[in-house]
């Protein structure tokens, strides 16, 4: 096998099926067992009866492949994990496809394949099926990869948004923007001092320490592309909220808001992949900071019934953009904080 | 006045002008590069990344900047035009050297902050002789544009300038001095944060209260009377001083800067002669007084609601534009201000400002 990734490497026939034998089996949960068209899983002990699954497909396609804190490889096992955790489920199995360009470096491969299998182990997750295609050079870059995950939800029934009501708290799970200025920084080539690595980081321990505690969360969404505005934002259009923000509570490393202010982009709305926001009730606020508080957790907000009439013309919800969430800042101020518009791009000046 | 974008857009982030007190009204100036650059110097950038051998790069947010067409450079992109963005200026260097086969073209906007990295930029591809690479400049002076805002034919509300920090930094404070003997106003060298642009507001208050009208500097831990000598000597080398229009504004005596001889033998439009700008670079509809509206894309911009050059002037806030939020979104801009994030109208638009909303307090149970 040359050092490059060849057109035949997705072929089908010998060339492929060595390239999936050296590289990709070693990553399956049972190496040994053989390979047939699709993975049975054993349901887990007891049978759920009644119980749900939770199923979550994605797809990365980030650049640079390899960034300071993490790499492909490993975001696409996490962040797929921590999509199933925001459902309240512990991760089971997953799938991975590649889609290869052709050219790639094998040397590149392996230490993205490798970087799958640590995450997978961080994660107690089993990868149980694949795919590997190759494209020509041009038409990929360097690799994509999808996962979708299976994860057995626990603690009583399935988290999502309809159950946010007026009156519930906000806490976050940790320092925000961390990934995406990481990002941004080798896509820029702009050398912060001090470096910044990726937050990437598996969620499900903490939700499972919420559930383990007792806390019933209302919602909980992973901060990935838009920030926290963008996840936010979503939650509160879906749920017909408000939600007011204190400014000085929400945690950003002083390293992020410098690299954002010289870029003229906001914190809030730069992508995170091992942060969490939990809507929990007033009664659960206390439990749900002593479980994240010790991950640098804290509470930054509250939900609020919409306070004024939508005017038809400026905003009708659910206009992705409708102006819900109310920050208060430094100085006493307030202002809205509306989820980023597209693509962050660095100012002029 | 506070002149710069980046100000009103610090202002617009901490909500420093709802604290303020009744009397003390902050009117915010044209101050965003992105938003003045002209039409005529768009239509220019489009046009050249339309072509197979130019890579055309700018800053990121020049790239969403609707054009005569209503195409942006990133619509262009979308279209298989090669456009780069670039965070600083080298990159464009670079660039040229590592695809000799394409003509790298800078799309080179900004005031006299961004002006020296353009002309460091010149001086280095002209020494090291890059065949490859040409510039597209529309640098405009700050100080050139307060001047042109105190004269128009309608009266100015202004009473006193926060001027840009950040460009006296670079060309001093000599051309303000002159501002102030002209015009009578006090003018104040600002900073861009909360605490900054609160100083030299009492500062410009305290004169008003006084009837005086001088030059303050309020932002002395970084702007000095000479600036920053060998920025200056650099921007001297390499551009001259030309009339220039601003979108919105119109033509401003003095108002920008030319690449100067030798360096005129990097300029875009000498490079691809068919590009010509159209009657220099503003166009007829960019008279003194009026807006440049932008083409709505469905033929909206006859009759546009649209009154970006009474807010570039002073005369009026955002909100009281008919089509703030609604015909006029970042989105979909129909004025200069509403086009970039630090020009007024789209500060205001981000920050949720000029909405019905006011609430207090701490809400944590």
């Amino acid at each position: 096998m040359s050092g490059r990734i060849q057109l035949a490497d997705g072929g089908g026939g010998t060339a492929m099926q060595r390239l999936i034998e050296a590289e990709i089996r070693p990553l399956l949960a049972d190496p040994a067992a053989p390979l047939h068209d699709a993975a049975c899983l054993q349901l887990p002990a007891p049978p759920l009866a009644g119980g749900r699954l939770a199923f979550t497909t994605d797809g990365y396609v980030v650049q640079p492949l390899e960034f300071a804190g993490g790499d492909i490889g490993g975001l696409a096992v996490v962040g797929t994990c921590n999509d199933l955790a925001m459902a309240g489920a512990r991760p089971l199995a997953l799938s991975l496809a590649l889609i290869l360009e052709e050219g790639l470096e094998l040397a590149l491969l392996r230490r993205l394949l490798a970087s799958v299998a640590r995450a997978a182990r961080a994660c107690a997750v089993a990868v149980v099926t694949g795919d590997t295609k190759v494209v020509e050079r041009g038409k990929g870059d360097g690799v994509f990869v999808t996962t979708s995950g299976i994860g057995v939800v626990e603690g009583g029934g399935a988290i999502d948004p309809s159950a946010i009501t007026a009156g519930d708290q906000l806490v976050v799970s940790g320092d925000l923007g961390r990934h995406g200025m990481a990002i941004l920084a080798a896509r820029h080539g702009l050398r912060l001092q001090p470096p910044l690595a990726s937050d990437c980081a598996p969620l499900w321990p903490l939700v499972q320490a919420l559930l383990e505690r007792g806390v019933r969360p209302h919602c909980l969404r992973d901060l990935t592309r838009g920030g926290l505005a963008a996840a936010l934002q979503e939650l509160a259009v879906a749920a017909a909220v408000e939600m007011h923000l204190q400014e000085e509570r929400i945690p950003v490393l002083p390293a992020v808001q410098r690299a954002a202010d010289l870029l003229g982009l906001d914190p809030l709305h730069l992508a995170c992949e091992g942060r969490l926001v939990a809507v929990v009730a007033p009664a659960d606020l206390a439990a749900t900071l002593a479980v994240l508080e010790p991950w640098g957790g804290a509470w930054i907000g509250t939900v609020a019934p919409q306070s004024w009439p939508m005017d038809p013309a400026l905003c009708l919800p659910p206009d992705p953009a409708a102006p819900l969430l109310v920050l208060r800042t430094r100085l006493g101020s307030e202002r809205m904080l509306l989820p980023p518009s597209g693509e962050l791009l660095p100012r002029i000046c | 006045m506070e002149v710069c974008g980046g100000q009103t857009h610090a202002i617009l982030r901490t909500g420093l002008h709802q604290l303020l007190p009744p009397g003390l009204r902050l009117i915010h100036g044209p101050g965003c590069p992105v938003c003045v650059t002209a039409l005529a110097t768009l239509d220019a950038a489009l046009a050249l990344a339309r072509r197979p051998e130019v890579i055309l790069c700018s800053f990121g947010d020049m790239l969403r900047v609707p054009a005569s067409d209503g195409a942006t450079l990133l619509a262009a992109r979308s279209e298989g035009a090669d456009v780069r963005v670039l965070t600083t200026l080298i990159q464009a260097l670079e660039l040229a050297r590592a695809a000799p086969q394409r003509q790298v073209v800078l799309l080179a906007v900004g005031f006299e902050t961004t002006a020296p990295a353009t002309a460091l930029l010149a001086r280095q591809a002209l020494s090291q002789a890059v065949p490859n690479l040409s510039l597209l400049t529309a640098h405009g002076r700050v100080a050139a544009a307060m001047d042109a805002l105190l004269q128009g034919e309608t009266p100015s509300p202004l009473q006193g300038f926060l001027a840009a920090g950040h460009v006296c930094a670079v060309v001093g404070t000599g051309d303000l001095a002159a501002l102030v003997q002209r015009h009578r106003r006090p003018v104040v060298v600002a900073g861009f944060a909360a605490t900054d642009l609160l100083r030299a507001l009492l500062a410009c208050v305290r004169q008003l209260e006084a009837g005086q009208a001088r030059l303050a500097n309020a932002f002395g831990r970084v702007v000095r009377p000479e600036g920053n000598p060998a920025a200056r000597e650099l921007l001297a080398e390499v551009f001259e001083v030309v009339d220039q229009p601003w979108r919105g504004l119109g033509w401003i005596p003095a108002g920008g800067l030319a690449l100067r001889a030798p360096y005129d033998q990097l300029d875009a439009l000498r490079r691809f002669p068919g590009l010509a700008l159209q009657a220099g670079h503003g166009g007829g509809a960019c008279g003194p007084c009026t807006s440049e509206p932008l083409p709505a894309g469905g033929g909206e911009a006859q009759g546009s609601p649209c009154i970006a050059a009474a807010v570039l002037r002073g005369l009026a806030l955002p909100p009281q534009c008919p089509a703030f939020g609604r015909l006029c979104r970042p989105e979909h801009p129909l004025g200069a201000p509403m086009v970039a994030e630090e020009g007024a109208c789209a500060a205001y638009h981000r920050h949720g400002d000029g909405r019905p909303w006011a609430r207090g307090g701490d809400r944590r149970p």
